[in-house]
């Protein structure tokens, strides 16, 4: 008589985590050079995609960094027709009736003087070297947020001279750096004393080729009669695009669609959007390179379950299951697309942080670039060893054993 | 432990086992085959080149299912069990030698042998230890760290029954385990197996060559899939 059990005599096998892992790798590094040619298309498409990211974000972080210090909240108001500074002029009353409207903080005008100013009297006038002269109050530098970069600025009390402060192209061309005591110009046809240099404004370039004068010196010593050609205003940080709509009406009832409101960090941040623009393309082609290293890996993962059906007779032989073969090939698959994640964010993060220290720039590698990376590596390594580890899985072990 | 008519017990039992491979016309590589071998046996399975030898092994070996009959492993019926669970069984039960070694290159003998052990859940430092236990039997102490590539065919050989009988299997099965081998490697590994089974295993050895089937206490000789002769138990009975 032949007694027969069933099933449950026979305990399962099992697969260890650390055997997985230890497996899978092991299959990856007895084949070193190939591993490390399939796994370079997957290295150079997330390099590009960590290379993209980092360096968008350090070119844009001191310009962010900046505009965020300057305030986001600065309006510049103009009549509509003008081009520039001087060319148009605004009503007299255009910085008194903005100031009413309840969510401007700060107004200045800055208004042209038809005057010339030049190092010497020698130099025949109109050679000013694009150099136009205007008359402010001294609460323009703390609308615009600028500073002194040697000297200081106009003061309420207006002197008995007068006298003048520079912008910074307005300075280097007049060749004047620093400023001591007796430094002269001469403008308006008479010697005025250089009080103090400023550092570029960033949110108001025009007046860095300006020399500025005090409003009362420009009606006193220079005899002219000013309208505003520019008002600068800093607004309610939250209502700035209300406030931009009420301005118009409010500074020429009449006619508000000669006045014009421009928002001067936008145009930055423009500037900034347009570099992401071409970072797009680096993100596509590193997309492609992606693809491209995830066929890469399948075609050798194919390849190499092809090239071990013998092994794969082997295990099937020594107790593995098909769950445990394909667990080992995805497992292979999964650590060659991690390798080459982990290769393309070394590389990536390396070229952000050369080409940023290069430009002076803070060196940003964001985090979901690495992680992103590195999760996009590994999946794509899953999904090409889908297939291949489905192959080996399928194998019969008669079939695997009797390969050549 | 099973046992057979007479009430001994039964390690391994096929009972008019067939084989047919589609195709036209069908190939019928085994063609009703009835065997059975009890613990302690060691029997050779003889015949020429197409006969049905190796199917055969790889139906005792649970590595294919008979298109027709049953197959009785260590009192397991096999036609019950699902793909997993003939693993498992495998894996536990059974130990396989190739012709072709199957070692995993630019592994050393050590880390080969303790691979026989490697579905098993029995922990990596046991299974080493087990590993040098097993290389030991095979005379092969003092080849561990060896990789296959720095060994002769004959100890390629021996690594690969250490992982055959590395989880003490109830029966090895050898697919011409000479096969790759010169005369001097082949008749050392003859008696290395020789002597597992004085110290107890189980063994059934496919050859094509009849000086070393003479040379095993009991053949099977197989011909177009049918068993021609066999001197063992049942064949007497
Ligand atoms: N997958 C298959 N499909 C079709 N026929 C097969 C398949 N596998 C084996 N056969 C056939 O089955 C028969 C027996 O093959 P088997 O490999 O068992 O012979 P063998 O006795 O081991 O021969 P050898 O001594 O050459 O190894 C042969 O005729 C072979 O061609
Ligand atoms: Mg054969």
């Amino acid at each position: 008589m032949t007694l027969v059990r069933t099933a449950e005599v026979v305990e399962p096998s099992r697969f260890r985590f650390r055997d997985v892992m230890r497996v899978g790798s092991s299959g990856l590094g007895t084949r070193r050079g190939r591993t490390i040619l399939s796994a370079l298309g997957i290295a150079i498409g997330i390099a590009a995609l960590v290379g993209v990211l980092g360096l968008s974000e350090s070119s844009k972080s001191d310009l962010l960094a900046e505009l965020d210090a300057l305030g986001t909240n600065l309006l510049t108001v103009q009549a509509g027709t003008g081009f520039g500074i001087g060319n148009a002029e605004l009503p007299e009353t255009a910085s008194s009736m903005i100031g009413r409207i309840g969510t401007v903080q700060q107004v200045s005008a800055v208004s042209s003087v038809n005057v010339d100013v030049l190092r010497t009297d020698f130099i025949p006038s109109g050679q000013t070297g694009g150099i136009s002269v205007v008359a402010a109050e001294s609460d323009l530098l703390e609308t615009l947020n600028g500073s002194v970069a040697s000297g200081s600025f106009l003061t309420e009390a207006a002197g008995e001279y007068p006298a003048v402060v520079l912008g910074s192209v307005a300075a280097e061309r007049l060749g004047i750096g620093e400023v001591g005591d007796g430094v002269f110009v001469w403008l308006g046809e008479q010697w005025v004393e250089v009080i103090g240099v400023l550092e570029p404004f960033v949110l108001a370039a025009d007046l860095d080729r300006a020399a500025i004068v005090g409003v009362d010196a420009a009606e006193d010593f220079l005899n002219q009669d000013l309208a505003p050609g520019t008002v600068y205003l800093r607004v309610d940080p939250d209502l700035v695009n209300e406030t931009r709509e009420l301005i118009p009406r409010s500074v020429d009832p009449e006619n508000p669609e000669e006045v014009e409101v421009s928002r001067p960090s936008d145009v930055l941040v423009a500037q900034a959007a347009a570099e992401d623009a071409f970072s797009s393309l680096f993100l596509g082609l590193g997309a492609v390179a992606l693809f491209v290293g995830g066929i890469g890996i399948a075609n050798i993962m194919v390849i190499a379950v092809i090239e071990r059906r013998g092994e794969i007779g082997l295990r099937r032989a020594i107790g593995a299951t098909r769950t445990h073969i394909l667990l080992q090939f995805l497992t292979e698959s999964l650590l060659l697309g991690f390798f080459g994640g982990v290769a393309g964010v070394i590389l990536g993060a390396a070229v952000t942080a050369g080409y940023a220290a290069s430009q002076g720039w803070t060196i940003i590698i964001p985090t979901i670039a690495v992680t992103g990376g590195l999760a996009a590596a590994v999946a794509i390594g899953a999904v090409a060893g889908l297939y291949p580890a489905m192959r080996a899985a399928g194998l019969s072990p008669t079939e695997a054993l009797r390969s050549e | 432990m099973s046992r057979d008519r007479s009430g001994s017990p039964v390690a391994l039992e096929l009972r008019n086992v067939v084989k047919a491979y589609p195709g036209t016309p069908p190939v019928r590589a085994l063609d009703g085959v009835s065997m059975v071998v009890h613990p302690g046996e060691m029997a050779a399975v003889v015949g020429p080149s197409g006969s049905g030898k190796s199917t055969m092994l790889h139906i005792m070996g649970t590595l294919d299912r008979p298109t027709d009959g049953s197959v009785l492993i260590d009192g397991v019926d096999t036609a019950e069990l699902d793909d997993k669970q003939l693993s498992a069984l495998r894996g536990r039960k059974i130990g396989f030698v190739f012709q072709r070694f199957f070692l995993l290159a630019g592994t050393t003998a050590i880390e080969n042998v303790a691979n026989g052990l490697l579905y098993s859940g029995i922990d990596p430092t046991i299974r080493r230890e087990m590993a040098v236990e097993a290389l030991r039997r095979v005379g092969l102490d003092h080849r561990l760290t060896h990789v296959p590539s720095m060994m002769s065919g004959g100890e390629r050989q021996r690594v690969a029954i250490a992982r055959a009988l590395v989880h003490s299997p109830a029966f090895i099965l050898a697919d011409e385990p000479t096969g790759n081998l010169d005369s001097k490697s082949s008749a050392a590994v003859m008696d290395l197996l020789r002597g597992l089974h004085d110290e107890g295993s189980t063994l059934l050895v496919i050859t094509h060559d009849d000086r070393i089937a003479g040379s095993l206490p009991r053949q099977v000789r197989v011909l177009d899939g049918r068993i021609e002769h066999d001197n063992g138990v049942l064949s007497l009975s």
